[in-house]
């Protein structure tokens, strides 16, 4: 009860106050725009932070980060385009309801869904905080150098099919972290002698590249998307009812959420995933699920909400984020000189107690700012794709000229905005880039701190937090070579199976060449045996 | 369910072959520099060895990037030419924002002389006429957009944008209240 008073102290001030009422509010907003998301936000607007006081400058982007896929979900449900792309899976029920004139409560369930999500992953939060608190100290270098390794395999593994790019694209995001002047030896890595070089990529400005500016030419290369004008049916205030009519769906999807968000490196789809896989099996109309299912909604929407809260444990008590929005609050935590690990929640829990609070404080105000101003959203979330991808590319600037005044800094940024805009073309993952560059450096410094130690290799692991990091990190990748082995006998299995001969001329004069040669050897076999014919006469 | 949400989607294949290419031959080149571009430190465990991690890295890029060309060649059967002509039709496309990129650096190197604020006022409603608007409505909105962008980020939050070269033209009062806000 202490920390809870200690927390609210610190977030007792107007400028808190007010930086809690903009970024909750900013973030819905942001969030309801298709094609912006809280991470272009956030890295936007962390220059802007800079002169703020660490509470203030955190508090209004923490608002940003656990508000922005409330926003997401207007659009999700009313023109079948998520907000953010967590708020995809919220399309596939919340889009047919609509559709059948049930629109306002689709969203109202969305809402409520997501506010009992988040209130059940912060009152989780609140009482794992002392037991946090004691067991964050026992991560020594070693173990979270083995946590940031799982984050890293998590990530990876999560892209279901496409492991081996994501793999690539991670090593790609740690060979970009080591770009610039090593920080014990003073050496320079890979600048081939360019002085622009020397100081390294500012992860703002990969990720600004990457999300913002990547998403600005895709919007701009693209054609404005026309969206049909539903009527809204149903009450504001029909979902409460409906998520109270479910409280177990509620309940074990939000306890998904929670879950998840606490393992580094597997987030909201997979909880997403879990959730909503869990209502369809033990739901009574499962048939139901994909053509608006309010089960189904609830469980998309308190599975994600739930996360952000609990995604925050990896990154107080270790320093680890889970995916890129964490990421981009590690840096935010960074610039404002708070740097969080367990040396966090041993000296400064009151600090730990105010973000938990922020993070509820911000719900509530978001939750009652949208109960009254959907209609209002609605107009942002039909922004022509076009223009907002010229909004993008002038907010970017700001975001990137700002940090250095660099127009070097701003032409990566750009590259990097070309190499997204082919993923995005291609469909493949940017999050392991980003989660390269941070964890690769946290696993540097913490590798090299762990080795000093450390005599023999099983040193490394004689510890049982670190033996049991360890022993998960294999079983995930013997998981995943498993599975891609068995994917791959089950391919060639279908090749072969359904393998047409070939029609190529020179195809067909091998076969011929195959067959003649058979034939000549069984009749050349078929004359030897006749002329050496075993004797049958008996001595 | 019309068709199920967790099946990842692969993406498109056009393009993939190129992209798996290019990829791998950057991966290549970043690890046949290793030796060029990182340090060999005396006296200093593999570990903290300022290559230790780049390389690690770029093995990291070989390897993996590899294993996913293999990966796309062997879903297209090892047949047909590496590169064909839908690959060659995307890589038009990826060339497209480039015309985008020149609009940005144009206006990045503008501001620090023209001044945030006419550079924004004269970047966003052009780069807006140029993608096809012609409605006044938008055109105007997007004058405003420019001017708010300005007076909340350059104004109100203090991001740290110079003044352009051309505010030293200025009279003295006015001076001093354009480099700080505008």
């Amino acid at each position: 009860m202490d920390l809870i008073f200690a927390g609210l102290e610190v977030l007792y001030r107007w400028d808190v106050a007010l930086a809690l009422l903009v970024g909750s509010i900013g973030g819905v907003m942001i969030g309801a725009v298709p094609g912006v998301g809280p991470a272009v936000a956030i890295a936007i607007l962390l220059p802007a932070t800079f002169s703020m006081d660490p509470i203030v400058g955190l508090t209004l982007l923490l608002g940003i980060y656990g508000s922005s896929m409330y926003g997401g979900a207007i659009p999700a449900i009313l023109i079948n385009t998520p907000g953010t792309a967590v708020n995809a899976l919220t399309t596939y029920d919340g889009y047919p309801m609509t559709l059948r004139g049930e629109g306002r409560k689709a969203i109202s369930i969305a809402y409520t869904a997501s506010f009992v999500g988040a209130i059940i992953s912060i009152i989780c939060l609140i009482s794992l905080a002392p037991v946090l608190a004691k067991v964050a100290p026992m991560f020594g270098a070693r173990e979270i150098f083995l946590a940031a390794l799982l984050g890293l395999v998590l990530v990876v593994v999560s892209h279901r099919g496409q492991a081996a790019i994501a793999a690539a694209l991670a090593c790609l995001g740690i060979f970009i972290g080591t770009i610039g002047l090593e920080p014990v030896k003073y050496t320079k890595r890979y600048t081939f002698d360019q002085s622009w070089l020397a100081s390294g990529v500012d992860l703002i400005v990969v990720v600004l590249g990457l999300y913002a500016i990547s998403q600005a030419f895709t919007l701009m290369q693209g054609d404005d998307v026309k969206t049909k004008r539903v009527p809204l049916g149903g009450g504001m205030f029909q979902g409460l009812r409906e998520v109270a009519r479910h409280p177990r769906v509620t309940g074990v999807s939000s306890g998904f959420g929670v879950m998840m968000g606490i393992i580094p490196g597997v987030g909201e789809f997979t909880s997403q995933f879990l959730a909503y896989t869990y209502a369809q099996k033990t739901s009574k109309r499962p048939d139901d699920f994909g053509q608006g299912s309010v089960e189904g909604l609830i469980a998309s929407e308190s599975a994600n909400n739930s996360v952000p809260a609990a995604a925050m444990v990896p990154l107080l008590a270790l320093g680890i984020p889970g995916e890129e929005l964490t990421a981009m609050m590690l840096a935010v935590f960074y610039v404002h000189n708070v740097v969080p690990g367990p040396g966090l929640f041993q000296n400064q829990m009151d600090f730990v107690m105010a973000i938990y609070l922020a993070l509820l404080f911000l719900n509530i105000l978001v939750m009652v700012f949208l109960l009254f101003s959907t209609n209002a959203l609605m107009l942002v979330a039909r922004l022509p794709n076009r223009f907002l991808g010229v909004g993008i590319l002038t907010l970017s600037f700001v975001g990137i000229y700002s940090l250095r005044n660099s127009a070097t800094d701003c032409l990566m940024a750009a590259v990097f905005g070309l190499f997204g805009f082919i993923l995005k073309r291609l469909s493949l993952p940017i999050v392991p880039i980003i989660m390269g560059i941070v964890l690769g450096g946290i696993m540097e410094a913490k590798l090299r701190i762990a080795m000093a130690r450390v005599k023999t290799p099983f040193d490394f692991i004689d510890r049982p937090i670190a033996m049991a990091l360890f022993l998960f990190i294999i079983l995930i990748i013997a998981f995943q070579i498993r599975g891609a082995v068995i994917q791959a006998r089950r391919r060639k299995e279908a090749q072969w199976s359904t393998r047409p001969a070939s029609t190529r001329f020179g195809m067909l004069l091998s076969r011929r060449k195959d067959f003649l040669l058979t034939e000549r050897g069984k009749r050349l076999r078929a004359e030897r045996s006749m002329l050496s014919r075993p004797s049958t006469d008996k001595d | 369910m019309s068709d199920d949400p967790f099946l990842a989607s692969k993406g498109p294949r056009r393009g993939q072959i190129l992209f798996a290419l290019a990829f791998a031959g950057f991966a290549i080149f970043i690890l046949s520099n290793l030796g060029n571009q990182t340090t060999w430190a005396p006296r200093t465990k593999l570990f903290a060895q300022p290559g230790f991690w780049p390389g690690v890295a770029g093995a990291g890029m070989v390897l993996f990037g590899l294993l996913h060309l293999r990966g796309l060649r062997r879903g297209k059967g090892l047949r047909g030419p590496w590169i064909s002509r839908e690959d060659r039709a995307e890589a038009r496309i990826w060339l497209q924002p480039l015309e985008y990129t020149a609009w940005f650096m144009v206006y990045v190197f503008a501001v620090p002389r023209i001044g945030h604020l006419p550079a924004t006022m004269i970047f966003a409603p052009a780069l807006t006429w140029r993608l096809g608007y012609r409605s006044p409505r938008i055109l105007w909105a997007s004058v405003a957009f420019g001017v708010a962008v300005v007076l909340i980020f350059k104004g109100v939050l203090g991001v740290k944008i110079p003044g352009g070269a051309i505010y030293d033209y200025l009279p003295d009062g006015i001076r001093a209240f354009a480099l700080r806000y505008l």
